[in-house]
């Protein structure tokens, strides 16, 4: 058995980081455009407008929709048909993410975090990060880069609550972090939510719920309507495209869930701006790669 | 109204306007960001370059350099303004700068500097790096490249926008109107919620 094509995922890495940066996906793309269809307010109307302008010049120019580079985030699924060395994955994926913030180059957004001496490389301890899962039956590595900006980062929240709060403290939380951050997470926002699980867990299914496609509902009919439930009200809201008022403050929420211990009812948010920025690779074992989003 | 500005501009110009005005401009705009402000302010060194009558925007950009005190644009976009407030005052008080251009607004001070001395605050797309970088035509100057890239950056700039006007030299604020808003509204929407 020949051995699995690591600088395929290395080329990969920094492939999908400068095209996420540069390239929104369709769903986003079709979800601002119906948004400046539906937005009401003058000034709203003119922001959606300019968004739809500023991403078809990065797309037609190869320009970044946004100075803003983030973090590098890749979520990588492991197919269980392959036979590899993890370790040689995550070098790969730090090496892609570095090669892409000096060849391209890029504005490196990272630095230490007590001495905020700035590392060039836009790598660093934890960072890009990097979450792995496994596919049953799959035979590629599926790698999802997520490049996660500072603004909309900025606004997340989790809190503990006691279980007798029950759904209706979540909802309210959930809706009054929107409120909070108002025009600060370059609103129309994905709010991701993650409920359950530790709070660890509970963070990281917020971060997984922002990344997943907008308007992809999740599988529990349940979780979905508290879905819908929570964008109306969120939307109701008036704060508006930038913060500058109108009836489009979120493109989606979008909830992932994981059960929880007896005592706890935990909540997290992850906040993603309107450049809702991700890009998704396959690679093969024989060095074959198939992009999408 | 939609209005196309060329600095520099009298405190006139600017009381013209009022919140929700379209704003373009053309012509000169500096940068500034964090550590440019820390500078002037926090360490008290005069800028190199007189800012009266002219426009700011909260900015680090990215540019490539290409010769001796000489750049040229990759990716300029716009950060959060409201980390800056506190500077803001003292950029239209002591230097006459006449608006501040960034995303999500200033406070209160600020809002009350602009009122008394005749400037104002335009809320720029934030996310909308590509459209304004192609609106930049030139770094014409570049002043304390040791702040690289916070340093005091002279653009020049075509049709730049739209900028819409969000706190006027009146008093208004738009952010604040658009939070009070909101505010009513929550009752009702906590209501249908159930919470």
């Amino acid at each position: 058995m020949s051995e699995f094509p690591y600088k395929v995922i290395e080329d990969t890495a920094k492939e999908l980081y400068i095209r996420a940066l540069k390239k929104l996906p369709p769903d986003v793309k079709a979800a601002l455009e119906k948004a400046a269809q539906k937005e009401t307010s003058p000034t709203g109307k003119e922001v959606l407008k300019t968004v739809l302008q500023n991403v078809e010049v990065a797309e037609k120019n190869d320009m970044l929709i946004c100075q803003d580079t983030g973090l590098a985030i890749y979520m990588v699924k492991i197919g269980s048909k392959l036979r590899l060395d993890g370790s040689k994955i995550t070098e790969a994926l730090r090496e892609g993410c570095k090669r892409a913030t000096l060849e391209h180059p890029l504005r490196s957004s990272v630095m230490h975090t007590i001495t905020r001496k700035p590392a060039p490389t836009g790598t660093g301890d934890g960072v890009p990060i990097i979450y792995y899962d496994f596919l049953p039956g799959a035979d590629y590595v599926d790698i999802l880069a997520v490049p996660k900006g500072s603004g909309s980062e900025n606004m997340s929240a989790l809190k503990m609550f006691i279980p007798a709060a029950g759904v209706k403290a979540v909802k309210k939380f959930i809706l009054d972090t929107v409120v909070e951050a108002g025009a600060n997470p370059c609103p129309p926002t994905v709010v991701g939510v993650g409920l359950g699980g530790t709070a660890d867990l509970c963070v990281k299914l917020a971060k997984e719920a922002i990344a997943r496609p907008i308007g992809s509902h999740n599988p529990d009919p349940m979780v979905a309507q508290l879905e819908d439930e929570l964008l109306e009200a969120i939307n109701a809201t008036g704060i508006g495209p930038m913060g500058l008022g109108g009836i489009i403050s979120c493109l989606a929420v979008q909830i992932e869930i994981a059960h929880t211990h007896i005592t706890l009812n935990p909540v997290a948010i992850n906040t993603q701006c309107w450049p809702a920025r991700r890009a998704r690779a396959k690679v093969y074992s024989d060095g074959k790669v198939e992009m999408g989003f | 109204m939609e209005y196309h500005l060329r600095a520099p501009v009298t405190p006139e110009d600017i009381r013209k306007m009022k919140v929700g005005d379209k704003v373009i401009l053309d012509g000169t705009l500096f940068g500034i960001r964090d550590a440019t402000q820390i500078r002037i302010f926090d360490q008290g060194v005069e800028p190199p370059v007189d800012l009266n009558g002219h426009f700011c925007i909260h900015t680090a950009p990215g540019v490539r350099k290409i010769g001796e005190h000489k750049y040229e644009k990759v990716c300029i976009g716009t950060t959060t303004s409201t980390r800056m407030d506190r500077f803001a005052p003292g950029l239209i008080e002591k230097y006459g700068v006449r608006g501040i251009i960034g995303k999500a607004g200033l406070l209160e001070g600020s809002v009350a500097a602009m009122k008394k001395f005749g400037a104002c605050y335009l809320a720029i797309v934030g996310g909308a790096a590509a459209l304004e970088t192609t609106q930049i035509e030139e770094i014409e100057e570049v002043y304390w490249e040791d702040l690289m890239p916070e340093c005091l950056w002279k653009f020049r700039v075509k049709d730049f926008g739209p900028l819409i006007v969000a706190i006027d030299a009146h008093g208004n604020n738009l952010y604040a109107d658009v939070k009070k808003k909101v505010k009513e509204h929550l009752p009702k929407i906590y209501q249908k919620l159930g919470v």
